[in-house]
């Protein structure tokens, strides 16, 4: 097997995201929630997200997918828990900004978040790894899909 | 099981001389590592035979077709309708008349729904296919459903992927009008028994739509013995270029098939008023036609024949055989689908408990191997089966039992990589 192309995209802290995943379950008292899927390769990923006064109180996932996808998203959560809605929001355009460039993004936190930059290496697994943003950009967003109790 | 040395010497194909035919497959991938190229039920390799006449139409032959008093377009249109008269043969189709040319099989088979279906389907009427179906023999039948009111029905699949016969003979009444099948499963690579379906279908008066695009490759059809009414093919999957396919349909058919496109070539006289159509098959091939892409399909079929359909499946069941002997020795490998080979093409459908199909394929893709990985535009079967996707291999006449043991030895670096 090739070491080098290989390893730069799935990094050892990827693979312990995706062996470990944080925040993976379900919230009781999610505020708004939404699901996304990327039908072409699999991964599908429910999202719940409790706000209090605009800021991401708590975060969870649950879901499917490939190794990429599993791990972004526990990356994603770990980033926005705690963070208000515009900074969270940040950090959806900075991770897509990361995607097409494949540099580093200079977001402060995003410290795990940077290892996914050898992604954009790889346009197929792109769509892996913007899932979980994608669909808390949905979630964030209150309409169609999002759920508000 | 038999060992490999008797078991190659069941068939006579000459796997090394054929590998030469294919330049593709001296090709290197990540940093050396030669192309072991098993992702042939999505497409197929391109032997210099096909190559070869494909370059020499451009070359020395270029012209349309059908139009011109000058040497070029008469060769042009000679070198087209030859290759015609080549694929009728290879099916086996009673006139070269009833062959049309399309780009394909989703062409093919929307071009019956569409020329045929809106001229003879009426609301209520039933069109029955399958829960294997691609997804362009589903979507077509469901545009006619919402906009015609047809009501479709799908016959259902048992848990190794063959077709519900008991459930198939309540579901072919005599209010259905077409049986739409795929002949193998590009999902799972079982085989359809046709004849039992042909059999439902002409005991309820229905017409039967074979969707050949997996078998045409790699089994013998004879449309003629298959006694069914349309053929879907395309060029791609049986060593051919893309963007050409084939809809074979008897000529009673096609005589009542208004055409979906019009244009040059499908006319027979145009005045400000009105038109009057050409003969068949040009009234269903509008426009300047894929020339060249006619003219390889007609090589393809030729290279094929010079092999031996035969022979190419006993090879493939063989080497199809050997995979799933030792994936199932691989402990967390679950394969889908029928275990014996001769119920199944070349196409192995697997996952690998705990890992996602799509990093399989990836860290095989270093290894240069090619697989393909998704739900194959067959969604229904991954619900059916209750998976998002599967990794699957698929095999032809150029592939070796060496490229199988590259493939296993892959599969355990996935799972120590990913544990
Ligand atoms: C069973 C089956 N039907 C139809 C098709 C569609 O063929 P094409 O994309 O060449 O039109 C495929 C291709 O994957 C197939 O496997």
């Amino acid at each position: 097997m090739s070491g080098t192309l290989l390893d730069e995209l799935y990094k050892e802290i990827i693979l312990d995201h995706y062996r470990q995943p944080r925040n993976k379950g379900e919230l009781v008292n999610s505020t708004c929630s939404a699901n996304g899927a990327n039908p072409l390769c699999g991964d599908e990923i429910q999202l719940q997200v409790t706000l209090v006064d605009n800021v991401i109180e708590q975060i969870a996932f649950t879901g499917a997918g490939c190794s990429i996808s599993q791990a972004a998203s526990s990356m994603m959560t770990e980033f926005v828990q705690g963070r208000p809605i515009s900074e969270a929001l940040v950090g959806v355009l900075s991770f897509q900004e990361m995607m097409t460039s494949g540099v580093p993004s200079e977001v402060d936190g995003f410290d795990d978040i940077d290892a996914l930059m050898g992604v954009a290496k790889f346009p197929a697994r792109v769509k892996c790894a913007s899932l979980s943003w994608k669909t808390l950009e949905q979630a964030l967003d209150g309409n169609s899909t999002a759920t508000t109790e | 099981m038999a060992t490999n040395k008797s078991q190659s010497m069941t068939y006579s194909l000459d796997i090394e001389k054929i590998r030469r035919d294919f330049p593709i497959l001296r090709r290197e991938i990540s940093d050396g590592k030669p192309l072991v190229y098993l992702d042939n039920a999505a497409t197929s390799q391109t032997p210099v035979q096909v190559i070869a006449d494909i370059t020499r139409f451009y070359r020395d032959h270029n012209a349309n077709i059908h139009r011109g008093v000058h040497t070029l377009s008469i060769e042009a249109t000679e070198l087209h309708e030859s290759a015609r008269r080549k694929i009728a043969r290879f099916f086996n189709a009673p006139t070269s008349d009833e062959c049309i040319f399309t780009s394909g099989t989703t062409e093919s088979i929307n071009l019956v729904a569409h020329a045929w279906g809106r001229q003879h389907l009426k609301k209520g009427d039933r069109v029955v296919i399958t829960e294997i179906e691609h997804h362009s023999n589903i979507v077509p039948w469901q545009i006619l459903r919402d906009e015609v009111g047809i009501e479709l029905k799908y016959i259902p699949m048992l848990s190794d992927g063959t077709l519900d016969m008991d459930y198939a003979s309540d579901l072919i009444t005599t209010n259905t009008k077409l049986v739409a099948v795929t002949a193998m499963s590009n999902a799972l690579g079982n085989i359809t028994e046709i004849s039992a379906v042909v059999d439902l279908a002409k005991k309820a008066g229905a017409l039967v739509l074979l969707d050949g695009a997996q078998s045409a490759p790699h089994l013998k059809t004879d449309i003629q013995q298959l006694d069914i009414d349309f053929f879907a093919c395309s060029a791609h999957k049986m060593l051919g270029p893309t963007g050409i396919g084939l809809l074979w349909a008897k000529m009673e058919h096609l005589t009542t098939m208004k055409p979906l496109m019009g244009g040059g070539d499908m006319i027979l006289t145009v005045s400000m008023e009105n038109s009057t159509w050409a003969d068949i098959p040009a009234k269903f091939e509008a426009g300047t036609p894929n020339i060249a892409g006619a003219i390889g399909f007609g090589a393809a079929c030729d290279y094929l024949t010079n092999v031996g359909m035969e022979n190419i499946r006993n090879h493939e069941m063989q080497i199809t055989q050997y995979a799933i002997d030792k994936l199932q020795r691989i402990e967390r490998v679950r394969i889908f689908g029928p275990l014996d080979s001769k119920k199944r093409g070349g196409v192995i459908s697997f996952n690998i408990e705990g890992i996602h199909p799509h990093d399989v394929g990836q860290v095989l893709d270093s290894d240069g191997i090619a697989i393909r990985t998704g739900h194959h535009c067959a969604q229904p079967i991954m619900s059916a089966l209750n998976v998002p996707a599967t990794a699957r291999a698929s095999f032809y006449l150029y592939n070796t039992e060496k490229e199988v043991d590259k493939l296993t030895e892959a599969l355990n670096t996935v799972i120590e990589y990913f544990g």
